[in-house]
């Protein structure tokens, strides 16, 4: 990656009592695509609206391209937002909401470089085209903003955000109320939008898949504070924490002993993996994947246990497994039977060792996991949609 | 469908007290007091078309002191806290608890010629002050029983009528919209002029209406502030039904008449407001 461009640098936030943001310090390279990844209240926002300049923190400093920022108000930023829901001008057809950043602003004229004057009409026209073009929108510019649907309404949103050619873009949840059909394309359309115009794009979401699909780097946040920054292949694959294991993608979070390197101890027996560094008979936690478990005929098995559920998801069967007492989640396209005694074998690279945290024993048992878990699940991202309106 | 049913007492009323009566102008309009059809009470009317002017032209400058009065109060407030909100807005409303004749009565008092704004000012010494200076012989303003009395009238007793609707629909703009003309790079002066206003237009529009219809029929505030020297319409038409000038027929074609150049009117402005959200007048 190239240059570093946006630095936060302790940023510290208070509203009332409430720690919004814990002493974050999070540096952003040029033409990078940074998901603030966390639930809803985790401060991705409020870091997003502190680059954007619509909130200030309450210490710490942030920086654009070397230069601190926290006193410069938003029109004088470089950084253009997509918010949430869209945010568009009502009052003004698709050319004209697009065609704003450019009207309000000011550009030295060509013949006089000392003298502002006005993006002269001709210029107007074609980056605007040019931007509707971009979100696949061309001709639609004298439409009104309300004949629109949601996905067009947040490429007219786009389009408007990136006619100022910012050096950052920042987007706000920007497909939390498309349809899943919708937000997949869109995904797609936003790195491809990403790469065209080759700029860096901050994208807060709390939806892992999005985060993993899109992003260079991820950072993943809790509570105000940052739980790890990593490419997504990383933060899969060697979450910091039970907090981020969980957060991304399933895990069964298990207790461990680390007897040596590469040798980990789990309800009593040893099992090989790839991790090493760690105190000898330090506890830990270990994270094993639903993919990555094979069941096996029990005499075959490193452990043995008895299948209480089965739900058949489309791809694969979610079987929870109850291991004594320690309930896990399998994903598997072999059927097996409730009751049923079955094995499983875990290759040492399915093994992923975690230093224990404030986070360990909270989560990663499947005890709970049931149609209420999806329900529950969907709770939380209503509440999400709630309170960030 | 059995819910239509709840809308029969309104559908009642709205026959009964808003229909019939406006049948009843019509017909009165044209006819005569014998009884025959004509257009007499209309080819008459041009004698009051004074009557017309006043009435316009005051209630037009009525509407637009309360629009450079209650747009900035308007805005000001939605962008104060909720309790300096619900303060103000209850002291903007608190007139209107009390009776409209008292309210009128109580500017009489105060803009007499021996009324409390003069006697304040002849306390304070301001007359012989302006007399010394100017060797004029000035013992009163005289406010009282003009035309801006009049307008005054309308003012204060409809300013709630065009602080309210333009105060809900801005209160209503979404913040974030604000945000993002800022964050487009527009400043705070331009954030006004090409999102909040434009956008606010249709509370304006339905101020306008709400001001400027009761001041256009107004009649009682030209007799108590006006002192009677100002005809307005109101005031014609409440003569002719119960005054000595006694002729319902005519009384109802000025009537008519007033009411047709209010809805073009309103027609018109509409027709400004149109591709504006949420528009509806009338």
């Amino acid at each position: 990656m190239s240059k570093e461009l946006i630095r936060l640098s302790d940023c510290f936030m208070k509203f009332d009592d409430d720690v919004i943001l814990d002493h974050i310090n999070l540096y952003i390279n040029d033409k990078e695509f940074l998901t603030l990844l966390g639930p809803s209240g985790c401060g991705k926002t409020t870091t997003l609206r502190i680059i954007g300049g619509f909130q200030k923190p309450t210490s710490g400093d942030v920086y654009f391209d070397g230069v601190r920022i926290n006193d410069v108000p938003p029109h004088k930023r470089k950084v253009n937002t997509v918010f949430q829901k869209y945010a568009l001008f009502t009052h003004m057809n698709i050319f004209e909401n697009v065609a704003f950043g450019l009207r309000v602003n000011k550009v030295p004229d060509p013949k006089d470089p000392k003298r502002m004057i006005k993006v002269p009409e001709s210029e107007v026209k074609q980056r605007v085209e040019e931007a509707l073009a971009l979100v696949n929108l061309a001709g639609y510019g004298k439409r009104s903003v309300n004949s629109l649907s949601g996905g067009q309404q947040q490429r007219v949103a786009i389009a408007r955000a990136i006619v100022n050619r910012p050096q950052v873009l920042l987007l706000d949840e920007p497909l939390g109320a498309l349809d899943l059909k919708l937000r997949k394309d869109m995904q797609i359309e936003l790195k491809r939008i990403q790469q065209q115009v080759g700029i860096t794009f901050i994208y807060v979401t709390h939806d892992q898949e999005e985060a993993l699909t899109m992003s260079d780097t991820i950072v993943v946040m809790n509570e105000g504070k940052i739980q790890q920054i990593g490419t997504p292949e990383d933060i899969y694959n060697e979450p910091k924490n039970a907090f981020v294991a969980d957060f991304i993608g399933e895990s069964n979070i298990i207790d461990g002993i680390m007897h040596a390197d590469k040798v980990v101890g789990m309800y009593g027996k040893k099992f090989q993996c790839l991790d090493g560094g760690f105190a000898p008979n330090e506890p830990v936690d270990v994270v094993i994947r639903p993919e990555d478990i094979d069941i096996v005929p029990e005499a075959e098995g490193q452990l043995t246990g008895t299948v209480t559920e089965v739900t058949f998801k489309g791809i694969h069967y979610d079987i929870i497994v109850d291991f004594r007492g320690f309930k896990w989640l399998i994903q598997t396209t072999d059927y097996s039977p409730v009751g049923a005694r079955i094995g499983v074998k875990i290759d040492p690279d399915g093994f992923h060792i975690m230093k224990k945290s404030p986070y360990s024993g909270t989560f990663g048992d499947y005890s709970s996991y049931s149609s209420e878990y999806d329900e529950l699940n969907e709770d939380r991202l209503e509440e999400e949609d709630g309170d960030e309106e | 469908m059995k819910n239509k049913w709840l809308a029969a007492p309104y559908v009642v009323w709205m026959a009964l007290f808003v229909v019939a009566p406006l049948v009843l102008v019509v017909v009165f309009a044209f006819t005569s007091k014998t009884g025959g059809v004509t257009l007499d009470n209309f080819s008459s009317m041009g004698t009051y078309l004074p009557a017309f002017e006043h009435s316009f032209l005051l209630a037009i400058a009525a509407t637009a002191i309360c629009i450079l009065i209650g747009y900035p109060l308007a805005y000001f407030l939605s962008r104060e806290s909720l309790m300096v909100r619900k303060v103000a807005m209850m002291l903007i409303m608190l007139p209107m608890w009390m009776n409209f004749l008292l309210r009128t009565y109580a500017w009489m008092s105060i803009l007499d010629d021996n009324g409390l704004i003069n006697q304040f000012l002849s306390a304070i010494g301001f007359f012989s002050l302006v007399n010394g200076i100017f060797g004029t012989d000035l013992q009163a303003i005289h406010m009282i029983n003009t035309q801006g009395a009049i307008v005054l009238g309308m003012v204060y007793n409809f300013l709630p009528f065009m602080v309210l609707p333009i105060f809900s629909v801005i209160d209503k703009i979404d913040p974030r919209v604000i945000e993002a003309a800022q964050d487009l790079g527009a400043n705070g002066a331009m954030v006004f002029r090409k999102v909040i206003f434009p956008l606010s237009l249709p509370g304006v529009l339905s101020g306008v209406t709400m001001v400027f219809i009761p001041s256009v029929s107004t009649f009682a505030l030209s007799r108590l502030l006006g002192g009677g020297k100002t005809l307005l319409l109101g005031d014609l038409i409440e003569m002719q039904f119960l005054g000595n000038a006694y002729n319902p027929h005519l009384g109802s074609a000025i009537a008519l008449v007033m009411m047709v150049i209010v809805l073009v009117l309103m027609a018109i402005m509409n027709r400004f407001g149109e591709g504006e959200e949420g528009v509806a007048v009338l």
